[in-house]
This record gives C-alpha cells, sequence and structure tokens, in this order.
C-alpha cells in the first residue's frame, strides 16, 4: 500500500494519507484540523479545496460545489479525492458556501449571547 | 384551521450514487424497496406505513430534496388548497397520476424559502410491511439495521420565515407547536404540525433558499437510538451528533450522513401538542441548549452543512 504526504499550503500542515483513503479521512484519523469537516460524502461543500500540485483520484462530488469547469482547474472536496502522488493543497471555499455561513452565523449568535 | 392536509406522505432525495445510497437507506435505516421506475427512481417505505413509498431516491449530480409532500384528505380539499395558493400568490405545477409510480395526481409549489412541496389524495395502500391487517403482530421479522419504523419529518434552511409561516399556518392548515425566537422578537426557527406531533415540518432561518437539513425516522425507545449510534460506528458512517437530545421538541436523536452528504435523523419521544396548547418557545440567546440540551453548545456542522 502507497501513502503519500498532503501538504496544507497555508498552515504547512502535513500528514500521510494512504492511496486508497480519502484526503480529509486521513486528516481526520491523524487528527489534524486544516480543512473543515462537513457531510464527508461529497455534498455539503464545506470541505472544498484546490489542488496546487499533484495528482488524486475524483470520486462523485456534488456539481453545485465544484463544476466541471472548476475541476478541470484543480479545485475539488477533500472528502471525495484519493491521492495518486503527494499532494499540496489549499482550502478554497466558495464565496457562498457553509463555510463563510458559519462565520456570518457564529457572529450573529456571538451578537444574540452578548 | 385545518384545511384538508393530512399528514406528510413523501420526500424524493437525490444522491450522487444509488447503489451507495441504498446501503444506507435500506441496509443501514431499515427502509424497505417497494419498486423502481423507468427514470431510475427507487421507492421506499418504512415497514409501519400504510402507503406504499415515503422516500424516492433519484440519482443526480448534486444531493439535496427535490421536494416534500402532504397526503390531502379528499379531491375536494385538494381542489380548494389549490385555488388558495393561487389566491395566496404560488404558482401551482401539475403532475399527473403515474408521475410517481402508484401515485395520484400532485400539485406542486414553492415555498419563499425556496422548497419545492406537493400535495396529493391518492397513493396505493399496501398496508403495514409484513404484518396481517387483522391480528396484527407487533412487528414484522426481517427489518434491517435500525428498522425505522416510520418517516416522520423534514428541517430545512432557508430565509422568508415569515412569508413561510403563513403558507403553512394560513394556506395549509398547520400550527405553530415550537418556535425560537430572537431578542426582536424575530421567529428564528419554527417547529409546525398538523397533528399531535411536535412537528411535522421545521424550518430554520439561514440566508441561502432552498437549502435540506434533514429527513427524519421515527424509531421506538431510547434503547434504539444508542443501537443505531453502535451501527453508524460499526459501518464507520460520518456522524453529525448524538445521542443526545433536544430542547426543541425534547426528541431523543442521532444524526448522520447519507454517502452524498444528505443529513439523516432518527429519533424518539418528544413533546406532543392539543389545540389548547400554547406554542413552545426558546430564545435564540439559548439556542445551544434549545439545539442541544445536553451539551448547550451548538456543533457548526448543524448550522452549517447542509445539501
Amino acid at each position: 500500500m502507497r501513502e503519500f504526504t498532503i501538504t496544507d499550503n497555508t498552515s504547512k500542515q502535513e500528514f500521510f494519507c494512504r492511496e486508497d483513503e480519502y484526503v480529509l479521512h486521513a486528516m481526520q484519523r491523524i487528527g489534524k484540523t486544516c480543512v473543515p469537516v462537513g457531510c464527508k460524502g461529497g455534498g455539503c461543500g464545506v470541505c472544498r479545496v484546490s489542488i496546487i500540485s499533484g495528482k488524486a483520484d475524483y470520486g462523485r462530488m456534488s456539481k453545485a460545489h465544484v463544476t466541471v469547469e472548476q475541476k478541470d482547474n484543480g479545485y475539488a472536496l477533500a472528502c471525495r479525492i484519493k491521492p495518486e502522488s503527494d499532494l499540496i493543497i489549499e482550502c478554497a471555499p466558495k464565496p457562498n458556501a457553509s463555510i463563510e455561513i458559519v462565520a456570518y452565523q457564529n457572529t450573529q449568535l456571538n451578537e444574540v449571547s452578548k | 384551521m385545518k384545511k384538508g392536509v393530512m399528514r406528510p406522505g413523501h420526500v424524493q432525495i437525490r444522491v450522487l450514487d444509488m447503489k451507495e445510497a441504498l446501503k444506507h437507506y435500506v441496509d443501514l435505516l431499515g427502509l424497505i424497496e417497494t419498486d423502481r421506475d423507468e427514470s431510475g427512481r427507487v421507492y421506499l417505505k418504512a415497514w409501519s406505513e400504510v402507503d406504499k413509498f415515503s422516500v424516492v431516491l433519484r440519482e443526480a449530480d448534486e444531493p439535496g430534496c427535490d421536494f416534500m409532500a402532504f397526503k390531502v384528505v379528499d379531491e375536494d380539499a385538494l381542489n380548494q388548497l389549490e385555488k388558495d395558493l393561487i389566491a395566496f400568490g404560488l404558482m401551482v405545477t401539475h403532475l399527473e397520476a403515474g408521475d410517481l409510480k402508484d401515485c395520484g395526481r400532485r400539485i406542486q409549489f414553492t415555498s419563499a424559502s425556496g422548497h419545492c412541496f406537493e400535495l396529493y389524495t391518492d397513493k396505493k395502500y399496501t398496508g403495514k410491511w409484513g404484518l396481517n391487517e387483522v391480528n396484527p403482530e407487533a412487528w414484522p421479522r426481517g427489518l434491517k439495521g435500525m428498522k425505522a419504523v416510520r418517516f416522520d419529518h423534514c428541517l430545512f434552511y432557508g430565509n422568508a420565515l415569515v412569508e413561510t409561516y403563513d403558507l403553512f399556518v394560513d394556506v395549509l392548515g398547520f400550527y405553530l407547536a415550537e418556535q425560537v425566537l430572537d431578542p426582536d422578537g424575530n421567529r428564528v426557527a419554527q417547529f409546525l404540525s398538523l397533528s399531535t406531533k411536535a412537528h411535522d415540518i421545521a424550518f430554520i432561518m439561514h440566508e441561502e433558499k432552498g437549502k435540506f437539513h434533514h429527513a427524519s425516522f421515527y424509531l421506538e425507545t431510547w434503547e434504539d437510538i444508542l443501537r443505531a449510534a453502535d451501527l453508524i460506528s460499526m459501518e464507520d458512517v460520518p456522524i453529525d451528533i448524538g445521542p443526545t437530545r433536544h430542547g426543541l421538541t425534547h426528541g431523543k436523536t442521532i444524526y448522520f450522513f447519507d454517502p452524498s452528504g444528505n443529513r439523516t435523523e432518527v429519533f424518539t419521544g418528544g413533546d406532543y401538542n392539543y389545540p389548547d396548547h400554547n406554542p413552545v418557545t426558546w430564545k435564540a440567546e439559548d439556542l445551544g441548549k434549545a439545539i442541544f440540551y445536553h451539551d448547550r453548545v451548538l456543533n457548526e456542522r448543524f448550522l452549517s452543512v447542509l445539501t
């Protein structure tokens, strides 16, 4: 079984991922937190990343979060990619993606709880 | 006031991969496959339901909910509801009998929150699965996984909750069972019911319209919820939260994700209402406790992970 190094370009955190394992699942198994975790099923878009270098095998993921064109340009959901080489990735939430809404709602809730 | 809308009837859920989805909904949740159609949709029901199906799965490249349907008492009520929906200002679309197998004609409309709903009166009555109508046993043998008893409700996220409240209460005849109010008195969550149940449908305020939070299925006991949690671990299924209790509705619950990222709930217990009950109110300041009664802290995922 081959194992590859996944590097988060922003935090410089590194973790190993087996070739038959999804990148997000490997990150969680090792206890890193550099990519936000959502549904782990390719549906919610929370773990959207840009693959800066390396090759990956893509599973099915929601076209609402990664269009065919975006996929060709290296975008992916970390819960649906398995590495075929070492990867350098970077979080790439969409402008209206849920992660932004988390920040928004947390602000709202913080305001409410003041 | 009652308008003839009787109960939740079915929900059509989009999945990325049908084979994987069936492992979730049939093998894990315990629904029973009752049919398939030419377009590839798969029809499922829970064992205690009397009609042919309550969940329809459709393979698509974007997960989420296509529509949720409510069963109406008779054709006269359906005709009146259509007039009332149009008078309310909504566009109504007609779907012919047979568009969903063994289901009569349906009318469809979209709420201000951006969700598609349906009304229908007629669906093939197949009776409770695996039981005789006369002298029925307690439960059927041969159920799988969590042995879901019935499809119970859906929770949707979207905005325009005031307009959506008016649609469901004034036009469709639901009543407000439970709510969350912000300090200015705005309703940020509304749990609406047609029955003594704490909710037949619920909405939570969210900037983006038309989002699907979960479809929920009823189990009998707290022990069944714990057993569901065991199965979730055994199958290494992504979990959201639980087993725990909600403040809102006081249901005992666990949330997990299907292989396409749609959230599923199984729950038991919870509040009941009669027409003389006032709505239950939670304050938005205490939203953590309102949603997760034990942790009393919100998990971000519950608010933000949607399909």
